[in-house]
């Protein structure tokens, strides 16, 4: 009985997380700025994290990091670590909690929140330099941000 | 094969951002006779730069070497256009410019001191807004629009006669409230990306981001002449792009805020030389 139990709970959990993404705004971090709980529900596609990381117009993320397995994709930034090997010494929850809002992990820090839609200074409409209109959309979905992090988590040394 | 020519595509790509890097050790020297100083103690008030240094320092040697000599630089094409301006009567009154000034040369320094404080206006102006002021209160002629084409060029000419002069802007006194301001506003972080002037240019200068070297974002070489649009480029147009990549809602060019930001920006250039107009990438 017991046994049952927790399978038709995990049944349960199942079945809400992958029907019902976690919005922007109900995102629980752990105090150590974590997030354990898929952010889709869905797993994340490595490949597709890949582009997300490499495009301008999505992640851009080597604007900011050096990533060796990237090296074709031409002109990495300083402003971050590099991110080689932090497959290895990061657990998935704290990628996808870095990833999501970093400032949760790094207090104040330079890196933006790819998945926040509040408490911005004048926030603009993409880059257009106009006022945003409406609520803002995160910078990159959930399902990108599993992406992401899966891609994250193939850089081991 | 394909691989290889792939790690051969890869190879060049990164030899070319190499090459593409500064001689941030290189000193400038214009005409053979200019000497400019392109890097130097920072002043007291720049609370977290020890030397400042020109966006110069940061440009590729070819755009480094495109300044050195006023026949290469593109924007000298434009203070000669301003000459001819300058010479011009135009308005109401029957003046241009030289009726009140005499020759161009008689302007060395003046760009050294912007924007600064008019007791008679009580505001801080840009060398812009006084451009303006002359323009309708001398000449009773039309203003001109901020950053368009005729006040760029003259505020290429007004840069260029003073030229190797330090830069010496006024913080205190009646600016004080507008330097305030415009400290505040350098360090705002605004936009989605949440980023703030010195995040990137108090933090991260001499860092690359992505394709971008990154420069302390010094204004002591305005007008700038780009050589991605090919024109000149006026200072608070400069802010406006930067804000805006930072998904913020801008503030708009000849605003208070931008006033402000530009008297702040400038002062923390104290002691750079004028170097106006500039060439960057
Ligand atoms: C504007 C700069 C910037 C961008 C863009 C950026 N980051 Fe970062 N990132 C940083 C900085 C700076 C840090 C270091 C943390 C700190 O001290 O603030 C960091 C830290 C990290 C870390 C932790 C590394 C460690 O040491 O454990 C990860 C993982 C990371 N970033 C991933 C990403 C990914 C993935 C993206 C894109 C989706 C991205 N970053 C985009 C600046 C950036
Ligand atoms: C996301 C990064 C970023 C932010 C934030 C940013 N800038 Fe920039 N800025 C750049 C880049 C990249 C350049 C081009 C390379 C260079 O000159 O540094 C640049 C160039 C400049 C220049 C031209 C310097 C020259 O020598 O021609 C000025 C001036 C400037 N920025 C001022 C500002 C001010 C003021 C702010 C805040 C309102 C600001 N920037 C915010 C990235 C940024």
């Amino acid at each position: 009985m017991k046994r049952l139990l927790i399978t038709c709970a995990a049944i349960a959990t199942a079945t809400v997380a992958s029907s019902e993404e976690v919005a922007p705004e109900e995102v629980n971090f752990s105090e150590y700025g974590e997030l354990e709980v898929s952010l889709s529900g869905v797993a994340g596609d490595a490949a597709a994290g890949l582009e997300i990381m490499v495009s301008r117009g999505k992640g851009n993320c080597i604007a900011c990091h050096q990533v060796s397995a990237l090296e074709e994709h031409p002109f990495h930034g300083e402003v971050g670590p590099t991110l080689d090997g932090v497959g290895e010494y990061r657990t998935e929850a704290e990628l996808r909690g870095i990833v999501a809002n970093a400032k949760m992990t790094f207090e104040g820090s330079i890196m933006p929140a790819f998945y926040r839609t509040s408490g911005f200074i004048r926030p603009g409409d993409a880059y257009t330099g106009k006022a945003a209109e409406g609520e803002l959309a995160p910078l990159l979905t959930a399902q990108e941000i599993e992406d992401v992090v899966a891609y994250l988590l193939t850089l081991k040394d | 094969m394909k691989s290889l020519l792939k790690t051969g595509v890869a190879a060049v790509a990164i030899f070319a951002a190499n090459v593409a890097q500064a001689d941030e050790e290189a000193n400038l020297v214009i005409n053979e006779e200019i000497e400019i100083t392109v890097r130097t103690d920072a002043p007291a008030h720049a609370e977290n730069l020890s030397t400042i240094y020109s966006g110069w320092v940061f440009r590729s040697d070819e755009t480094q070497s495109l300044q050195m000599d006023d026949f290469e630089n593109p924007g000298m094409i434009f203070v000669d256009d301003a000459i001819d301006t300058w010479n011009t009567v135009e308005g109401s009154e029957g003046n241009s410019c030289a009726s009140c000034h005499g020759e161009p040369e008689s302007m060395a320094g003046v760009r050294a001191v912007y924007p600064k404080w008019n007791d008679a206006a009580e505001e801080v102006r840009t060398i812009a807004m006084q451009v303006n002021d002359c323009r309708t209160e001398q000449m009773g002629a039309e203003e001109w629009k901020y950053d368009g084409g005729d006040m760029l060029n003259m505020e290429a000419l007004l840069a260029s006669f003073s030229r190797g002069l330090p830069v010496n802007v006024a913080i205190d006194g009646p600016v004080e409230a507008m330097w305030e301001l415009g400290r505040d506003i350098y360090y705002t972080r605004y936009g989605q990306l949440d980023l703030s002037c010195a995040n990137c240019h108090e933090d991260n200068y001499g860092n690359n981001i992505r394709a971008d070297h990154l420069s302390q974002g010094q204004i002591n070489g305005f007008p700038t002449y780009r050589l991605k649009n090919a024109k000149l480029n006026g200072v608070q147009s400069r802010f406006r792009g930067c804000v805006r990549d930072t998904r913020a809602e801008t503030f708009s060019v000849g605003s208070e805020e931008f006033i402000a930001l530009e008297l702040y920006v400038a002062s923390r250039g104290n002691g750079l030389s004028v170097e106006g107009p500039s060439v960057r990438n």
